[in-house]
C-alpha cells in the first residue's frame, strides 16, 4: 500500500496539486456523491490575499475608500504578525473560484482543496438559500458590470459625489435584502440593456407619483391619513431605489448595485456554522480517506491534523482566548454527530432523532445541507450528546436585574431550552434590529418615517444619528426614526 | 474538471486605488497626526514611514445595530459549576463575557485609534503638503550626463533585436501587392482571352490556346517569385536619447557652536536642518550638504561633528559667512547648482561683527542663493545680529528669519518660512 503515496515532500508543485485534486475529486464525486460546480483554483501570493480580503472576498469590485481601510488594517495586523491570513478564500460562483496561498505547504494545499473546492463548493451548489438568492453563473458578470458602471459614474459625476452616495448605501446594506422574492438571474448584456430601460422607466414613474396636481378640485375629501406604503417595507434600499423622489437614474442604479451585492452575501451571513462545518467535515473525511487508501504519509497526516485541530478548537467561555462560539467547531461537531447518530445511535439518539437514527448518513447529511440554515439546522439537529460535550449553558442578561441568570444547562430539563436559545442566537432576525419603512407623507413635506420594532426591549446603538443623515441624503427630505416597543408605545428616536 | 491558474505574477496592488482613496479622505486627520509625529520623534528617523492613528469613530462605517440594554439570551460553552437558577454578578466593563459577542462590545467603551503605517513617501507627502520651495526655479543643468531613451517611431536600419515584426510584415504585404499587380492584371486578361477562345469552340490543342496557357504559367511563376519578405520591408523600432533636465541643490548649514549653544539648542537647530534637508530631497534629484560650524573661527566639518562635538568660546558670525562664500565660489557654480542656506544661532555675536555680516550677505552671498533662512533659538532679547539681519530681510525677498523657542515651534516656523507662494 505504501507505494501509492503521492508525495512525501511538503513542497507543492502544480502537477502535485493536480494529482491531489484528481484523487480528492474521485472520492468526493464517486464515493461520497458530492455535487459541485467546476473548480477554478488560483494560486496567489500573500499580498494578493490581502487584496482579496479587503474587497470582502469578491474577485472584482468597484473602488471605495472603505475597502482601502480594510486593506490597510489587514496589512497592518498581518505585518505585525498579529494575525495569520486565512489559508483560502472561496467564491460562490460557477465555476467556483478558490484562492490558494503560495506559502502553504503541500498538506495545507490538499486540505484547502478538499475544504474549499469540494466542501464549500458543494454547499454553494446545494444549499437552498444559495440556490434561491444567488446566481453563481452571473455574479462575476454582474460585478464587472457594477465596477464599470461605478467607474463611469465617477468620471461623469465626480468621485466625491459617488463616494458619498456609496457611503450612504453601505450604511443600509444589511437592510437592503429581499427575504421573500426570487431575483431573476442576470447576465452582463442583459443587465446593461435593462439598466438603460429601467432608468428611463423609473424616472417617469417617480415623476408621476410625485406630481402635484394644481387646481385639484377634490370631490373626495382629502383621504384622512392613509398610510403609504400601505404595508411596512423591510427592504430599505429597495424602497429608496424605487421611491426616493430626488435621485437621478444613475444614483438609483448605484443603490441597486449595493443592494444586489448585499443580497449576494445574505445567504452567507445565515449559514456560517453550516457552511464552515460542512467544509471542515469534508476535508476531514476526504483526507482521512486518502490516508486509509495509503495515498498520504503519516507526516502528512500529522501536519494536516495539527491545523485541523487548530481550526476546530473551542475555548471555554472563561479563557482569555474566548470570543464566542467558534462556527468551525460547532459546525464540524454537529456534522460528525449526525454521522454518529446515523451509524451508531444510542437509545437517547433514537428517542431524540427517530427519523435519522440508523439511516444512511450520506443521505441524511445531504438533506441537512440542502434544506437548512444555521438557525433551523441547530434547532433540528443539535443533540443532547453534543450539548454535554460542549458543556453549553444559557444565560439571560436583563438590564432590570442586577445579576445575570443561568437559565439552562446541559441536563435533561435544559436540553430543549438550550437548543432553542442557541438557535435563536443565529437568527438574523433577532441579531439585527428590525427596521422598516412605515410611512411617507406624500401630500405634505414628503418626509419618510422609519420604525424600529423592538424585541426584548433592546434599543438601537449609538450610530442612529449618523445613519439617519445617510438616509436623508438618499431620500432628500426629512427622515424620522421611531421605535415601537412591546407595549405598543411609539417613541421618536431621531429626525434628520 | 478542475482548472489551475497561477496568478502569482499578476499585479498585487489591486487595492492601491482604494488605499489612496482612504488616505485622501482622511487627509486632514492624517496631516495632524503627521505634524504631531514630527514634533515628538527623534531626528534620526524622520526620514522613514510613520505609524499614525486616526480616532476610530471618525472612520467608522455606521450600520444599525443593537445597543446595550434590554433582555439578551446567550449560550456559551465550557460550563463547569453553573446550575439553572444561579445568579452571576455582571462582569465589569462590558456586556456578556468580555470580548464575547462582538456586537455587544460595539456599544462604545474605550475605542482605540485606528492605527496604521504610512510609507515614507506618503509620510513626507503629507508633511510637505502645500509647502513649496521659495522661488523654485529648476535650473536646466548639465545637459550631457543624464539621458533618457524614448521611442521615436520607426527606421529602416537597426539592430535585429529591434525589428518590429508586425510593421515589417505589413510592409511586405504592401510590397507584394504593389509589385504583383501588373502580373495579376495580365493573368486576368489572358484568362479572359482563353475562356473566350474555349467558349467559341477552339479545341484544347490549338496553338493559340497552348500559347495562352504557357503565357499564364509564365506570369504565375513570376508572381510566385516575388520574395515573401525583402530587406526593403524591414522596419526597426527607433529609439532616441533625450537629455533629461536634472537639478541639483546644495544646502549650506551654518551653526553657532559657541559655549552659549547647549545641546538642547543644537538639537532644535538640527531638527530644523533635517526638515530642510528632507524638503530639498523631495524637490531635487541630487543634494549636497555643506556643514559649517563656527565660534570665533569657522570650519567645514562632517555631519557627526557638526551636531555632536562640543566647542566653547566667543562668536564671530562673519567668519562662517566668509567661509561659506569661499566654498560656494570654489565648488558650487550658481549657474548649475541651486543654493540654499540655513543658519541657526542663539543670536550672540560681537557687536562690531554684525554689520560685517550684513554686508557679506547682501553683497556676496545672497546674489548666489535661492534662499537663506535664519532661525534664532533664544528665549532672551534680540541682539545686534538680529537687527542687522532685519535690515537684510527688508531688502531681500529670499531672506527669511524667525525665532524658535521650543521643539513645538520648529514645524510651524518651518512651514511659515516655506509657505506655498501664491504669486
Amino acid at each position: 500500500m505504501t507505494k501509492r503515496i503521492i508525495s512525501d515532500s511538503s513542497e507543492w508543485s502544480f502537477p502535485l496539486l493536480e494529482r491531489f485534486d484528481r484523487e480528492i475529486a474521485r472520492l468526493a464525486h464517486g464515493e461520497f456523491g458530492l455535487d459541485t460546480y467546476a473548480n477554478q483554483i488560483e494560486v496567489i501570493s500573500s499580498e494578493q490575499m490581502i487584496d482579496a480580503y479587503s474587497s470582502v472576498g469578491l474577485p472584482i469590485s468597484y473602488h471605495h475608500w472603505s475597502f482601502g481601510k480594510h486593506f490597510v488594517s489587514t496589512e497592518q495586523t498581518y505585518r505585525r504578525g498579529q494575525m495569520g491570513l486565512a489559508y483560502e478564500i472561496v467564491i460562490n460562483s460557477d465555476p467556483c473560484i478558490a484562492y490558494l496561498m503560495e506559502e502553504n505547504t503541500l498538506p495545507m494545499q490538499a486540505l484547502v482543496i478538499a475544504h474549499a473546492c469540494y466542501g464549500h463548493n458543494s454547499f454553494f451548489k446545494g444549499n437552498y438559500l444559495f440556490r434561491t438568492w444567488t446566481s453563481a453563473d452571473a455574479i462575476i458578470d454582474y460585478l464587472v458590470f457594477a465596477r464599470k458602471f461605478i467607474a463611469h459614474c465617477e468620471e461623469r459625476y465626480g468621485e466625491s459625489e459617488v463616494e458619498s452616495l456609496l457611503d450612504s448605501c453601505h450604511a443600509l446594506m444589511n437592510h437592503g435584502v429581499d427575504r421573500y422574492k426570487r431575483p431573476a438571474p442576470l447576465s452582463i448584456a442583459e443587465e446593461q440593456r435593462r439598466q438603460q430601460e429601467r432608468s428611463e422607466y423609473l424616472q417617469s414613474q417617480v415623476n408621476d407619483i410625485w406630481r402635484t396636481i394644481p387646481g385639484y378640485d377634490g370631490e373626495e375629501p382629502q383621504s384622512a391619513e392613509s398610510r403609504w406604503p400601505t404595508e411596512p417595507q423591510e427592504n430599505l434600499l429597495y424602497f429608496i431605489e424605487k421611491n426616493a423622489p430626488l435621485l437621478e437614474p444613475w444614483q438609483r442604479e448605484v443603490v441597486r448595485i449595493v443592494r444586489k451585492i448585499g443580497q449576494y452575501f445574505y445567504p452567507q451571513r445565515q449559514t456560517q456554522v453550516m457552511n464552515e462545518g460542512w467544509a471542515t467535515f469534508w476535508h476531514y473525511t476526504l483526507l482521512n480517506r486518502l490516508y486509509d487508501e495509503g495515498m498520504v504519509s503519516d507526516g502528512f497526516m500529522m501536519e494536516f491534523l495539527q491545523s485541523h485541530t487548530g481550526v476546530v478548537f473551542q475555548p471555554p467561555f472563561d479563557t482569555p482566548y474566548y470570543s464566542g462560539i467558534n462556527p468551525y467547531a460547532l459546525g464540524f461537531a454537529m456534522m460528525r454527530d449526525i454521522r454518529r447518530i446515523c451509524e451508531e445511535p444510542t437509545a437517547e439518539d433514537r428517542e431524540w432523532f427517530p427519523e435519522i437514527a440508523g439511516q444512511d448518513w450520506r443521505r441524511v447529511l445531504d438533506f441537512a445541507m440542502r434544506n437548512f440554515k444555521d438557525e433551523s439546522f441547530i434547532a433540528q439537529f443539535l443533540s443532547p450528546h453534543l450539548m454535554r460535550e460542549f458543556h453549553l449553558f444559557a444565560i439571560r442578561d436583563d438590564d432590570r436585574e442586577d445579576a445575570i441568570e443561568v437559565t439552562a444547562i446541559h441536563e435533561e430539563q435544559g436540553y430543549r431550552a438550550l437548543r432553542q436559545a442557541l438557535a435563536e442566537q443565529y437568527n438574523l432576525g433577532t441579531r439585527e434590529p428590525n427596521i422598516q419603512v412605515f410611512n411617507v407623507d406624500r401630500r405634505g413635506d414628503r418626509s419618510l418615517t422609519l420604525r424600529h420594532f423592538r424585541h426584548n426591549r433592546r434599543p438601537l446603538g449609538d450610530s442612529v444619528e449618523e445613519i439617519l443623515r445617510h438616509i436623508r441624503r438618499l431620500w432628500g427630505f426629512t427622515v424620522r426614526l421611531e421605535a415601537l416597543d412591546e407595549q405598543g408605545r411609539v417613541q421618536l428616536l431621531g429626525e434628520c | 474538471m478542475s482548472h489551475f491558474i497561477d496568478r502569482r505574477l499578476n499585479g498585487k496592488n489591486k487595492s492601491a486605488v482604494n488605499r489612496q482613496r482612504f488616505l485622501k479622505r482622511y487627509k486632514t486627520q492624517l496631516k495632524r497626526a503627521v505634524a504631531d509625529a514630527v514634533n515628538q520623534r527623534s531626528i534620526t528617523d524622520v526620514d522613514s514611514g510613520e505609524k499614525v492613528g486616526i480616532p476610530s469613530k471618525d472612520i467608522s462605517e455606521p450600520v444599525f445595530h443593537h445597543g446595550p440594554g434590554g433582555t439578551r439570551d446567550m449560550v456559551h460553552p465550557g460550563n463547569k459549576e453553573f446550575m439553572p437558577g444561579d445568579r452571576i454578578r455582571r462582569p465589569e466593563g462590558g456586556e456578556g463575557n468580555g470580548t464575547g459577542q462582538g456586537k455587544a462590545g460595539r456599544g462604545g467603551k474605550g475605542e482605540d485609534d485606528f492605527v496604521f503605517e504610512l510609507s515614507r513617501e506618503e509620510f513626507l507627502d503629507l508633511l510637505f503638503d502645500d509647502l513649496e520651495l521659495p522661488n523654485l526655479v529648476r535650473n536646466q543643468l548639465i545637459g550631457t550626463t543624464e539621458f533618457k531613451t524614448v521611442r521615436a517611431g520607426y527606421r529602416t536600419d537597426g539592430a535585429p533585436s529591434n525589428i518590429d515584426v508586425v510593421r515589417s510584415l505589413k510592409g511586405a504585404v504592401a510590397r507584394r501587392t504593389a509589385l504583383g499587380a501588373p502580373y495579376r492584371a495580365r493573368i486576368r486578361e489572358l484568362e479572359a482571352e482563353l475562356e473566350a477562345l474555349l467558349a467559341s469552340g477552339t479545341p484544347e490543342n490549338d496553338p493559340q490556346v497552348v500559347a495562352l496557357r504557357e503565357e499564364i504559367d509564365r506570369q504565375k511563376t513570376r508572381l510566385a517569385a516575388l520574395p515573401f519578405i525583402d530587406t526593403f520591408d524591414l522596419r526597426y523600432q527607433s529609439f532616441t536619447r533625450l537629455p533629461e533636465p536634472t537639478s541639483k541643490a546644495v544646502m549650506v548649514c551654518i551653526m553657532d557652536v559657541s559655549g552659549s549653544m547647549d545641546q538642547v539648542r543644537k538639537n532644535l537647530a538640527k531638527r530644523f536642518f533635517i526638515l530642510l534637508y528632507l524638503f530639498l530631497k523631495r524637490n531635487y534629484d541630487k543634494i549636497e550638504v555643506v556643514f559649517i560650524r563656527h565660534h570665533t573661527v569657522a570650519q567645514e566639518v562632517d555631519e557627526q561633528e557638526f551636531f555632536y562635538s562640543r566647542e566653547t568660546g566667543g562668536t564671530v558670525v562673519s567668519s562662517a559667512l566668509n567661509l561659506a562664500d569661499e566654498i560656494l565660489r570654489e565648488r558650487y557654480d550658481p549657474t548649475t547648482w541651486n543654493i540654499y542656506a540655513a543658519q541657526a544661532s542663539d543670536g550672540d555675536n560681537w557687536d562690531s561683527d554684525s554689520a560685517v555680516c550684513r554686508d557679506v550677505l547682501t553683497e556676496r552671498l545672497l546674489p548666489l542663493m535661492r534662499y537663506f533662512a535664519y532661525v534664532e533659538i533664544t528665549p532672551r532679547q534680540h541682539q545686534s545680529l538680529w537687527h542687522a539681519y532685519q535690515e537684510v530681510a527688508s531688502t531681500h525677498q529670499h531672506f527669511a528669519m524667525r525665532e524658535i523657542a521650543g521643539a513645538d515651534d520648529i514645524f510651524p516656523v518651518f512651514r511659515e518660512l516655506f509657505k506655498r507662494q501664491t504669486a
